[in-house]
């Protein structure tokens, strides 16, 4: 094996390992952690993928907001310093169940895919360079994903005034502060 | 060899290792762990002069002497307080998530000596030349985050969690503007490499075609390395210290380490994005004088970061997320838009880059002024008709 891909097998392994902790830790934030580890271990991929950009933005999103997000909603709740008891409950096996089908499911759709077993996969032609050009572009196209991109904006935008909203005090009194 | 001693260094030590029986690759490969090696000590390294100049250049803005006992001048009073620092115990406070709490001030040490690995120091003389370093700095800034955040929560302490909520809502605020700021260079270079963006400024330095953004950048970067007026990261007559309340020893030093050399690399960065990095006359026949360049100019940014921190006084946390939330990133905006506007209509009018951003900024600034004096002005009518609705006069009137 080739030093790449023994790096390769390392790394999935720790994604595979983490995202079960995920699940299974009794603690709240830990669980975060893990998934931090989990989305770290994935932008390790798109890096041996010769992705950087999207590993860069794996990490500024993925770990730069959502997970620091997602630790400060659980540090809120209460007895966050407990366990919270196991995380099994009596459904566990349906879950299980369902995990197996979908992976079973996508590597019947990988299967499809010409060579895809081969140690150095066959050469598409482009640099990453091009590729990542080719991202930005096809989103202000008109013929490809302006459209999504687009309503994508529009939600978050209406996500964004939503929770401006809600947040609001609900009654107000004359000037800030309200004396 | 006087030319470019960093290449040539770098050259010999492959020879060398080459010769010793290694292969090309893994000889690159050693030299890249010897070269992070390298860098990420001598930035450690430099903390200990930053201390002392941060110390020193505070106390003659307070008509104080500062450190003079130890050494020269005091210069080893910082290694005298590393030394305090580390035969003390690191005590662990019950109920403390040990894992995470001994894991925080590494995280945070690592976020800003990371931010050296993309920072251009001479030509041919990079970490690393990715070509996403734009992203890099803020998804590196993300880490730094983490380690305040878990750094209060480990400790079981209210207080660290406090002062780290407050720290951390601050972060994340101005990392708004920051990345916002980041988009105007990246525009006018034309990509987010490093290298990049300071060999475009070869024609004209980013701060002449875009003042406003190298300011902002600088304004909210100084919040992101948590430096005065925006040091409520420890707030000590408020919050007792802050996140790192229950740190001791060279744990605690670890924090503070971070802290003093995010100061230094924010200027650099200010330095490498808007006010040409290396460039420099006479760099391209002697490389090493680069590094002299980048070296003097951030000097000088990072004294006005420290000039900026004896001058004014520590905002309130409701004042220091007003003025992100209502001023830096309504402003970011429109500059974004402005410098993205002009910089089209310069290239296809043909008028001159510099002057079309220079009017470009101009206008923004002229237009900020007049919102807040229009602000301003209402904000005073308001509370001098409040004042003079209240039943007994008030004192002398609020600002």
């Amino acid at each position: 094996m080739t030093p790449i891909q023994i790096l390769f097998l390392v790394t999935a392994l720790a994604a595979v390992l983490s995202a079960i902790m995920v699940v299974a830790s009794p603690r709240l934030v830990h669980a975060a952690l893990w998934l931090i580890v989990t989305l770290g271990a994935v932008a390790v991929l798109f890096v041996l993928l010769d992705a950087a950009f999207l590993a860069m933005v794996q990490v500024a999103i993925y770990i730069g907001a959502i997970a620091i997000l997602i630790i400060f909603t659980a540090m809120l709740t209460r007895r966050v310093m407990g366990e919270a008891g196991p995380q099994a409950n009596r459904s566990w096996w349906l879950a299980a169940f369902i995990g197996v089908l979908l992976f079973g499911a996508l590597l019947a759709l990988l299967v499809q895919v010409p060579a895809w077993w081969q140690a150095t996969p066959p050469t598409i032609g482009v640099t990453a360079d091009f590729l990542l050009e080719d991202l930005g572009a096809s989103l202000v196209d008109l013929d490809r994903y302006v459209v999504p991109f687009e309503v994508a904006s529009v939600l978050l935008l209406a996500a964004l005034i939503g929770a401006i909203v809600l947040a609001r005090p609900a009654e107000r009194s004359g000037g800030e502060g309200a004396k | 060899m006087i030319s470019d001693p960093f290449t040539y260094l770098g050259d010999l030590l492959r020879e060398v290792l080459v010769g010793l029986g290694l292969t090309t690759g893994q000889a690159a490969a050693l030299i890249q762990f010897l070269g992070a090696g390298a860098l990420a000590t001598a930035v450690l390294l430099l903390t200990f002069l930053l201390i002392w100049a941060e110390r020193k250049i505070l106390a003659r803005i307070q008509d104080r002497l500062g450190p003079n006992r130890v050494g020269p001048y005091g210069l080893l009073q910082t290694i005298a307080d590393a030394a305090k620092l580390l035969t003390k115990e690191v005590i662990v406070p019950d109920g403390a998530d040990k894992l995470l709490y001994y894991l925080a001030p590494p995280l945070t040490v690592m976020s800003v000596v990371g931010l050296w690995a993309v920072i251009p120091l001479a030509p041919n003389l990079i970490g690393s030349d990715i070509n996403v370093a734009v992203i890099y700095l803020i998804s590196i800034g993300a880490i730094g985050t983490l380690g305040i955040m878990l750094a209060g929560w480990s400790s079981n302490n209210k207080y660290a969690l406090l002062g780290a909520f407050r720290s951390v809502a601050m972060l994340i605020s101005y990392e708004v503007p920051m990345v916002l700021a980041l988009l105007v260079p990246t525009m006018l270079a034309g990509s987010m490499g490093m290298v990049a963006i300071v060999e475009s400024q070869r024609s004209m330095w980013f701060v002449v075609l875009a003042p406003l953004a190298a300011l902002l950048f600088f304004t909210s970067s100084m919040a992101e390395a948590g430096k005065a007026p925006f040091d409520l990261l420890e707030a000590e007559s408020e919050i007792v210290a802050g996140y790192n309340i229950e740190y001791s020893s060279m744990a605690f030093g670890m924090f503070f380490v971070g802290e003093f050399l995010h100061g230094f690399t924010l200027a650099a960065l200010t330095v490498t994005l808007f006010f040409g990095g290396w460039l420099g006359p006479g760099v391209h026949t002697y490389t090493w004088l680069g590094l002299i360049y980048l070296l003097l100019k951030t000097a000088v940014v990072y004294f006005v970061v420290v000039w900026v921190r004896g001058t004014l006084p520590r905002l309130r946390i409701d004042q220091v997320n007003a003025f992100n939330w209502k001023f830096l990133v309504p402003l970011a905006l429109v500059v974004v838009v402005v410098t993205a506007v002009a910089d089209k209509l310069a290239t296809s009018v043909g008028w001159g880059r510099t002057p079309a951003m220079l009017v470009a900024n101009g206008l923004v600034f002229l237009g900020t002024l007049v919102v807040m004096q229009r602000y301003g002005r209402a904000q005073r009518l308001k509370y001098e008709g409040r004042a003079a609705m209240a039943p007994e006069p008030a004192g002398a009137p609020r600002p």
